[in-house]
């Protein structure tokens, strides 16, 4: 999905210039009309397929020129990176997991965070990048996510973070992965006793402890059309109940539906809508 | 009399409990002083043995101990730990979840909120329960009542105890990650005493859920991990064979989690773990709740509140400017 031979770091110093995520083919398949498209037809459309109106993967660079204004990002805490607190190792070891996402991504870990304006309104802004370890929360996610919501309290700005997570709290870091969710919970129950406005925006995927901490815990919760959400991954419940799961699963749909997502905004939409709401709430 | 479930690495201890049960039914004569010293040396080698084998267990060995099917439930404790318990059932929207027994209790003289994730000991309690996985209506019952203690006062106890949240289509639609996330949200400001003690499985999310608290605490042989091991070994090693290493990897024993300041304290078990002694695994589980209890409600809750949230904030390792950062040192500084 991310390019793989880009300069790391290049994307730092002028965030709207990068082509992340962009396949090095002229044409990609589209996982939602199984057609071939030619994927400069979709970049144009911020990564939508324009026959299926699919939403594809968007890097977290690309999502921070797509929302904000352009120019106006300061990225905030840019100096964390992943320790390796357990020594772990699988068939590989995290450290080395890690080195290599950092080269394949250019990200030092899933998570950018800053501040920027949005149709002249200024924002504290997060977004999480499923292409590094499946966008998973450990230490530094979880710590810049507290930073941040610690920040926009103090300065008094609205919140958004952007979450497209599959793989929840990462489990190469233990059990303090597990404590993140409520590290930045907690930050953000502070933030809302501050009278803080926080729109959290799913995309495809969010799932697991980063659905089940702030990714949820939104004012308002807005979701990209079509993105994987829930709790349990779909093998997981599928292995544990035994039973074909139904149609649009676990889609956004599906959790506007049973109540649990304000409103399910396309793509080219999503920063008015995030405007428009910031106004209602009157920041 | 030798338990009907026993674990692989536990057969020494059995065998002289065989060796013990045979001579004492055999022997005839009690006052034969050559038996009484043979019955007192197998005595002596069944504690030194148990003492040996369960001073240096595999953390695999640690999840089986943790899993124990004798090992005291949520109920026990609330049998054995508590002098009352006045179950409350209703989370208003949905329906009563057994995997979450929550209610009015006495300990030690103290009233508190009890909130437990019990597992059950029968097949038709474990499967009225789910075998320890809360629904979404168990947390929202839990979150009401939790709510209910701190507009009345009362501390807050949990008992953690489940595989997991419950992996399911109706809790999926009945917002599994939703709910996990707001009684995380919410305990992290609730304005009571809270304590929460590990008892056996510490399950990701669905523990974390009830494991928001002032004194976060593990008994000895319990263990609480982001996964479990055999669905990260499934993951990352893409086979359930692997539990072993995915437990030694993950580093969720008792002493790894005071380690890394994620439990303040540690609840030593009785000798060869809480399943061979209930009654006094619910007695030191009891010491150290009112023990707790009494000591954060001395203190101004506004302070219990900002420490909670230290607490948590601190937790995590991470490298900043080239420097480890571990327990939240750049925020001492
Ligand atoms: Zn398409």
């Amino acid at each position: 999905m991310a390019s793989t031979n880009t300069d790391s770091r290049a994307w730092l110093s002028s965030p709207a210039a990068v082509k992340k995520g962009v396949p090095e083919g002229l044409w990609k398949l589209c996982e939602g009309c199984n057609q071939t498209i030619f994927w400069k037809e979709a970049a144009k459309r911020q990564n939508v397929c324009p026959e299926c109106d699919h939403h594809w993967y968007v890097s977290a660079p690309d999502r921070i020129a797509q929302i904000l204004d352009e120019g106006t990002f300061e990225e905030w805490f840019d100096d964390l990176e992943p320790a390796d607190p357990l020594g772990f190792a699988d068939k590989r070891s995290y450290a080395d997991r890690v080195k290599a996402e950092q080269r394949r991504t250019g990200m030092r870990d899933a998570a950018i965070v800053g501040s920027g304006m949005i149709r002249a309104r200024r924002v504290a802004f997060a977004v999480t990048d499923s292409a590094f370890i499946m966008g998973s929360m450990g230490s530094v996610v979880g710590e810049k996510l507290a930073r941040t919501v610690e920040r926009a309290m103090e300065l008094n700005l609205p919140l958004i973070i952007v979450s497209g997570s599959g793989g929840g709290a990462r489990m190469h870091e233990g059990i303090l992965s597990l404590m993140q969710m409520a590290k930045v919970s907690a930050a953000l129950a502070r933030y809302d006793e501050a009278g803080g406005l926080f729109i959290s925006v799913l995309t495809n995927p969010t799932m697991g402890g980063v659905a089940a901490s702030f990714a949820s815990l939104g004012d308002l919760v807005f979701a990209e059309p079509r993105a994987l959400i829930g709790f349990a991954g779909p093998r997981v419940i599928k292995a544990a109940i035994r039973i074909e799961l139904p149609p649009g699963f676990q889609t956004s749909e599906f959790f506007l539906e049973h109540g649990f997502v304000d409103r399910i905004v396309h793509r080219r939409d999503l920063k008015t809508e995030i405007a428009r709401a910031i106004d209602y709430c009157g920041k | 009399m030798a338990p009907q479930h026993q674990l692989a690495f536990e057969k020494p201890i059995y065998e002289i409990e065989e060796r013990l049960d045979a001579l004492k039914e055999s022997t005839v004569d009690h006052e034969d002083e050559s038996i009484r010293e043979e019955l007192r040396s197998l005595r002596r080698q069944r504690i030194d043995l148990t003492r040996e084998i369960y001073g240096k267990l595999e953390p695999w060995e640690t999840v089986e101990v943790a899993r124990h099917p004798d090992r005291p439930r949520t109920s026990d404790y609330l049998k054995l730990a508590f002098e009352e318990f006045v179950e409350l059932h209703g989370d208003r929207a949905y329906g009563d979840d057994r995997a979450l027994r929550v209610g009015f209790a006495k300990i030690g003289g103290n009233k508190v909120l009890v909130a437990g994730l019990e597992k059950g000991r029968t097949l038709d309690e474990r499967t009225a329960c789910n075998f320890g996985c809360a629904h979404p209506e168990g947390y929202r019952k839990a979150l009401a009542k939790m709510k209910l203690a701190a507009k009345y006062g009362l501390p807050v106890v949990t008992l953690i105890d489940t595989p997991g949240a419950y992996p399911g289509v109706g809790a999926e639609e009945r917002g599994q990650a939703s709910i996990i996330a707001e009684c995380i949200y919410e305990m992290s400001r609730l304005r009571t005493p809270v304590v929460c003690v590990v008892i056996g499985e510490g399950g990701s999310g669905g523990a974390l859920a009830v494991g928001v608290g002032d004194k976060i605490a593990i008994l000895q042989y319990a263990y609480y991990s982001v996964i479990s091991p055999e669905g990260c070994a499934g993951i990352l090693w893409k086979s359930h064979a692997f539990k072993q290493q995915a437990a030694k990897a993950l580093r969720f024993t008792s002493s790894d989690l005071k380690s890394f300041g994620v439990v303040d304290d540690v609840i030593e078990e009785p000798l060869g773990g809480a399943h061979r002694d209930h009654h006094q695994a619910a007695n030191l589980v009891k010491q150290y709740l009112a023990r707790s209890i009494r000591e954060i409600g001395s203190r101004p809750i506004d302070d219990v509140l900002s420490d909670r949230y230290e607490k948590f904030r601190r937790i995590g390792v991470f490298v900043e400017d080239g420097q480890m950062i571990a327990g939240g040192e750049a925020r001492q500084a």
